[in-house]
């Protein structure tokens, strides 16, 4: 976490020497915090404090990519420990395993479909991040061999699993250029881990079975050896105890700058659970609380896609409420005789509007309102989304050219409005529409049943 | 050199707050001094409860699954609270939706006759919630308060635009008063605030600080969560009460736990869906601070259940 300059000043000689070229240590050490100058400046630095400046300029949870090319993901970077402080940064990768005592069809099969899964929310295509590969079968030709076959059948990012270093090695070969996760580094075999990950240049995930305390020893190694990409895993695999060592972990880099454990967390749900189900339960809590990758074992649709969802959901920055530019909308090819809808351009109710009047099979207008982000009934409570700025909007948008009726369909949740804007807009029929947007499809095909 | 775990020194207390009682079961949630499932850091008394939702008349327009799930049991409330109770209810969370006006329009008598039924059927604790149509809340949440005087029901909801009868007659009979404020925290400490102008006591308040759903803002009801979690821990008095998530109502009237035809094929099977949909809006609610979640389906009452359990160290 980046000090302040007088937490700079704190640090350094207090000589006033004047030999880093200002007046006083003071003056040098703002200038250090705007990063406006380097340590290097001051001949008489401490190395204590020298090292206090180089963890304190690092990032609290060091960034970490896996794979290569545009698939590519980054976790950490992460700097608070509520969303609401400031926001969630790096989404966390979700890897889906195959054992390389899979059937090669089976692995196949699963390749592809996780390869193509996106699914549409907000605007946005959801997907999952790519493949831990597990070396379940001991062996490593039979790993190697699978390894190389993923590869080719996926351009997604690729975790390795084995702790044999002579496994990893062979799988390592064949996927080449695409930056794997090496999982990983055990205290038997971390050297020898290091030493691959350096020569791949690959990030590397260190293994504990041994709680915080093992972590923090075999990541000393392994960045002693040189390695700065890592990836923790503190060894908690249930609800309980993955939900503590994750807080703690968070905690201790974000609030102690505490370096041996300021890395992205690797989490195995899977292995704490009995079921899919609970599987995806427990995948939930890692990605609202701290996890940076999820490696599942289970894939399918009904599961990802709440996932998915929830991931999505606690990375939305919550200072901006993703929004739609207000204005006419269309679906389909409406005339001059289509239904009119009016919203607010809080983008999840645009979405669910949009997807609904689709569905009913009549082609609308959707006039989108300007209310700063918000949804209907909070727009509403707010003095967002009243009588007088659906009335503006229908003014300035231009809709009146576009239609020859003068109806427009409000939400049922402002049903409140209808008198005050038909005063405001005199000569109009103000019709008011369904609560939820999911029962747009029936009560369209029964109001709309004269054009 | 071991790892220095860093703790909060917190200096509040969730507030302890006891339904049931006057003979019957109770169930007290609250008295948390840490954030959620962290026991290292603080005591966690008293675990998160699951309330599962009923209505006093037969359910229309529910998620087929879900009225699947439940079969026959659906058409008598007492039936239904039984069953619920034999799924793993600590409480039965009753709607009164016949009294809408758009509904049967039931009054109170109808009201009494239900709560009676259910108080027959079952001896865990109840929670009433009116059709949230303020005249119709005030008419037939009094009458069930009136006739269970004393045994310690939650009734809600109490919004800053109505609150004042529910709120009287919940101190007149011992009840607790469930408070709602829009996903706001700022709103949801003052109706506190004013519901104990009226003389109610802090513990006999739970806060339903607004449930969206996964995908239909739970982002913001957990944040809002959290927000007040931290205020009351920290020592504010006022926001200190135990929180109550109406999760299933929630989670189930989005499309995702209802449709099956015309959705992409990458929603996958409805029912699982829907579950899960239920479930981590319940879980995740539950890290955020979830005393109570109101849940539907009864596969979702095991699966959070158990996850309970787990999180709670046994």
């Amino acid at each position: 976490m980046a000090l302040t300059g007088l937490e700079i000043y704190k640090l350094l000689p207090k000589t006033n020497c004047k030999k880093c070229g200002f007046p006083t240590c003071l003056a040098f050490a703002m200038k250090l915090s705007q990063k406006g100058i380097e340590l290097s400046a001051c001949p008489d630095v401490s190395d204590a404090a020298k090292a206090a400046l180089e963890a304190a300029s690092q990032p609290p949870v060091r960034l970490i990519t896996v794979g290569a090319g545009d698939k590519a993901f980054s976790v950490g970077n992460e700097v608070v420990l509520f969303r609401h402080e400031k926001t969630f940064y790096n989404e966390p990768g979700l890897l889906v395993t195959i054992k390389d005592t899979d059937s090669a069809d089976s692995a196949a099969k699963l390749v592809s479909d996780v390869s193509a899964y996106a699914v549409e929310r907000v605007g946005k295509d959801l997907t999952l991040n790519g493949f831990a590969i597990k070396n379940a079968s001991g062996d490593k030709a039979t790993f190697a061999a699978c390894v190389a076959a993923v590869a080719t059948k996926t351009v997604l990012p690729l975790a390795l699993l084995s702790t044999d270093p002579g496994a990893m090695e062979a799988a390592l070969a064949k996927a080449d250029g695409r930056n794997p996760l090496i999982y990983g580094a055990t205290k038997d075999n971390a050297a020898k881990m290091a030493e691959l990950a350096l020569k791949h240049k690959c990030p590397l995930a260190v293994i504990s079975t041994d709680g915080l305390d093992g972590l923090v020893e075999i990541v000393e190694i392994v960045t002693k050896a040189g390695v700065q990409d890592i990836v923790i895993d503190p060894g908690a695999r249930g609800f309980a105890d993955s939900l503590a060592a994750l807080v703690q972990i968070r905690r201790l880099a974000l609030k102690k700058n505490f370096r041996p454990l300021g890395y992205p967390v690797i989490t195995f749900p899977g292995e704490g659970t009995n079921s899919p189900q609970e599987e995806a339960v427990l995948a939930g809590q890692h990605i609202a609380k701290y996890a940076g990758i999820v490696v599942l074992d289970h894939f399918s649709p009904e599961t990802v896609y709440p996932l998915l969802t929830l991931r999505q959901n606690i990375y939305t920055d919550p200072q901006k409420p993703l929004q739609m530019a207000p204005g006419i909308y269309t679906v389909g090819d409406p005339t001059d005789n289509s239904p009119l809808y009016t919203t607010t351009n809080f983008s999840l109710t645009y979405f669910s509007v949009m997807g609904e009047v689709e569905a009913s099979g009549v082609p609308s207008w959707i006039l989108i309102c300007d209310s700063e982000g918000l949804s209907v009934l909070t727009a509403w409570a707010a003095g967002k989304f009243d009588s007088e700025k659906i009335a503006k909007t229908v003014k300035s948008s231009g809709i009146e050219d576009k239609i020859k009726h003068r109806k427009i369909i409000i939400p049922g949740y402002v049903a409140v409005l209808m008198g005050e804007l038909e005063d405001e807009l005199p000569g109009w029929n103000i019709m008011v529409g369904p609560k939820d947007a999911v029962d747009i499809s029936g009560y369209i095909k029964k109001v709309w049943t004269n054009n | 050199m071991p790892v220095e775990i860093p703790t909060e020194k917190w200096t509040g207390k969730i507030r302890e707050v006891t339904l049931g009682g006057g003979g019957r079961k109770t169930v007290t949630v609250g008295g948390e001094t840490a954030l959620p499932f962290l026991h290292f850091e603080g005591s966690i008394p008293n675990r998160p409860v699951v309330a599962v939702q009923i209505l006093d008349c037969r359910p229309d327009g529910w998620s087929e699954p879900l009225v699947r799930a439940w079969g026959d049991v659906v058409n008598d409330p007492a039936a239904w609270a039984k069953k619920a109770v034999e799924l793993g209810a600590d409480i039965v969370f009753c709607t009164l939706a016949s009294a809408h006006p758009e509904n049967q329009n039931t009054g109170a008598a109808e009201a009494q006759t239900t709560a009676k039924k259910l108080l027959d059927a079952v001896d865990v604790p109840l929670i009433f919630y009116g059709p949230e149509v303020s005249d119709k809340d005030n008419e037939v949440l009094v009458a069930v308060s009136d006739a269970t005087s004393g045994l310690g029901m939650a009734l809600g909801v109490c919004e800053e635009k109505n609150y004042r009868t529910i709120v009287a007659s919940c101190l007149a009979n011992g009840h607790v008063a469930v408070g709602r404020a829009p996903i706001e925290i700022n709103m949801q400490k003052q109706l506190n605030i004013l519901m104990c102008d009226l003389g109610i006591k802090p513990d006999r308040i739970l806060m339903d600080p607004t449930t969206g759903a996964l995908g239909y803002g739970l982002e913001y009801t957990y944040s809002v969560m959290e927000r007040l979690r931290l205020a009351a821990l920290g020592g504010d008095s006022m926001t200190s009460m135990p929180m109550l998530c109406t999760v299933g109502h929630e989670a189930w009237r989005q499309k995702e736990a209802k449709s099956s035809d015309g959705v992409p094929e990458a929603w996958g099977s409805l029912e699982e869906r829907g579950i899960l949909w239920e479930e981590l809006t319940a879980t995740t609610l539950m890290s955020a601070g979830a005393d109570i979640v109101v849940l539907r389906h009864p596969r979702t009452v095991e699966m959070v259940k158990s996850t309970i359990k787990k999180l709670m160290g046994s």
